[in-house]
C-alpha cells in the first residue's frame, strides 16, 4: 500500500474511532491534547487499525506514539514487516 | 439474539451448571475444560438436553498459546464469545507454614492468571461489539480467611481485584465485569470432605444446607444477562448466609 493510501485509511479509522471530524485528524494532531483521546480510546483505535489494515501492533510500540503522524509511521513500518 | 458464551472449567460442577443456565437464556455455549473429556461431554449433553447448543473445547488456561487457540477455535465455531464465565480453578489445601512454593505459584497461575489470560483474550471482541459480560467465579474464601487456604484465598481475592478493575476500565463500553462468591457448594472440591467436616460445616451455614451448583449458576446467569447491564463491579455472595 502506498504511503498516501495508508495515511488516508489511518486518518479515516481514527476519525471514526475517536468520533472526530476527518479534517481534525491531521498528521500533527496529538491524541491526548488535540483529539481528547484517553488510553482506552487509543487501545480501541489500535484494535480498529489492526483490523482495517491487517497489521499487528504490539502494545509496547504504542508507547512513543503521541500523534496521528507517528501512528501512520508505525503502521507503515508494520506493513513493511508483514510484506 | 443468541450471543456466544464461553465457560471455562465447564467440566466442573459450577461451570457445568453455569453452561446449562446460560443455554436457557439462549446463549450458544463453548464449554472449555482441561482434563475430563467425559465430564465436558456430559456438560455438552446437558446443555443440549436443555435445548441449547454447546461444544467442548480443551484448554489449559495456564498456557497463553492454549488460550489463544481456544479463542480461535470458538470464534471459528460460533463467533467470538461476548459472555465469558471464568470458572476454571484448582485447589490444594495446606497450612502456609509448609506450603510448597511451586504449588502456590501453580495455583495462582491457574486460578488468577488463567482467568486474566482468558479475559484479556476476550476483551478485543467485546470492545468491538461495545457489549460484553464477564463473570468470574471467586469464592467466600476470597472474602474471609480460611485456615489452610492461603493460596486458594489469595487467588480468589485476586480475582475480585481483577474483576473490579475490569469493571472500571470497560464500563463506558457496555461491558460489565462481576464476581460471584460461592460458599460451600457440592462439587469436586467439597466432595472429599468427611462426614465430620460436613456436619461442622452445616452448623456454620445459616441456610442449613450446602449449596447446589445451580445456586451459583443462577447468580452467574443473572450477571451474564442483558438485564444486568447496570450491575458492574459487584461481588455477589451465594453462600446461604455463611458470611452474612
Amino acid at each position: 500500500m502506498e504511503r498516501q493510501e495508508v495515511e488516508e485509511r489511518v486518518r479515516k479509522v481514527l476519525a471514526e474511532q475517536l468520533a472526530r471530524e476527518p479534517e481534525e485528524v491531521t498528521l500533527e494532531a496529538r491524541f491526548e491534547e488535540d483529539l481528547d483521546a484517553d488510553s482506552l480510546d487509543l487501545v480501541e483505535a489500535v484494535l480498529a487499525l489492526e483490523e482495517e489494515l491487517g497489521v499487528k501492533i504490539p502494545e509496547e510500540e504504542m508507547d512513543g506514539v503521541k500523534t496521528v503522524g507517528q501512528a501512520v509511521e508505525l503502521v507503515l513500518a508494520k506493513q513493511g514487516q508483514a510484506a | 439474539m443468541s450471543r456466544v458464551a464461553l465457560v471455562t472449567g465447564a467440566s466442573g460442577a459450577i461451570g457445568r451448571a453455569a453452561a446449562v443456565a446460560l443455554a436457557r437464556d439462549g446463549r450458544t455455549v463453548a464449554c472449555a475444560y482441561r482434563s475430563g473429556d467425559a465430564a465436558a461431554k456430559e456438560t455438552v449433553r446437558l446443555v443440549e438436553e436443555a435445548g441449547g447448543t454447546a461444544q467442548a473445547f480443551a484448554v489449559d488456561v495456564a498456557e497463553e498459546a492454549s488460550v489463544d487457540e481456544l479463542f480461535r477455535a470458538v470464534e471459528a465455531w460460533a463467533g467470538p464469545p461476548l459472555v465469558v464465565v471464568a470458572a476454571a480453578g484448582v485447589n490444594r489445601d495446606g497450612l502456609a507454614v509448609r506450603y510448597p512454593l511451586p504449588e502456590f505459584e501453580r495455583l495462582l497461575d491457574v486460578n488468577l492468571t488463567g482467568a486474566f489470560r482468558c479475559l484479556r483474550a476476550a476483551l478485543p471482541a467485546m470492545l468491538r461489539a461495545r457489549w460484553g459480560r464477564i463473570v468470574t467465579v471467586s469464592s467466600v474464601a476470597g472474602l474471609r480467611g480460611n485456615a489452610g487456604q492461603a493460596a486458594y484465598g489469595a487467588s480468589k481475592s485476586g480475582l475480585i481485584g481483577l474483576t473490579r478493575s475490569l469493571a472500571r476500565e470497560y464500563a463506558g463500553r457496555g461491558i460489565t465485569a462481576n464476581a460471584v462468591c460461592p460458599g460451600f457448594v457440592e462439587s469436586e472440591m467439597t466432595a472429599p470432605l468427611g462426614d465430620k467436616a460436613r456436619r461442622r460445616l452445616l452448623e456454620e451455614i445459616p441456610a442449613g444446607r450446602i449449596g447446589a451448583p445451580e445456586d451459583a449458576a443462577a447468580a452467574i446467569r443473572f450477571l451474564a444477562s442483558e438485564e444486568a447491564s447496570y450491575v458492574n463491579g459487584a461481588v455477589l455472595v451465594v453462600d446461604g448466609a455463611l458470611t452474612a
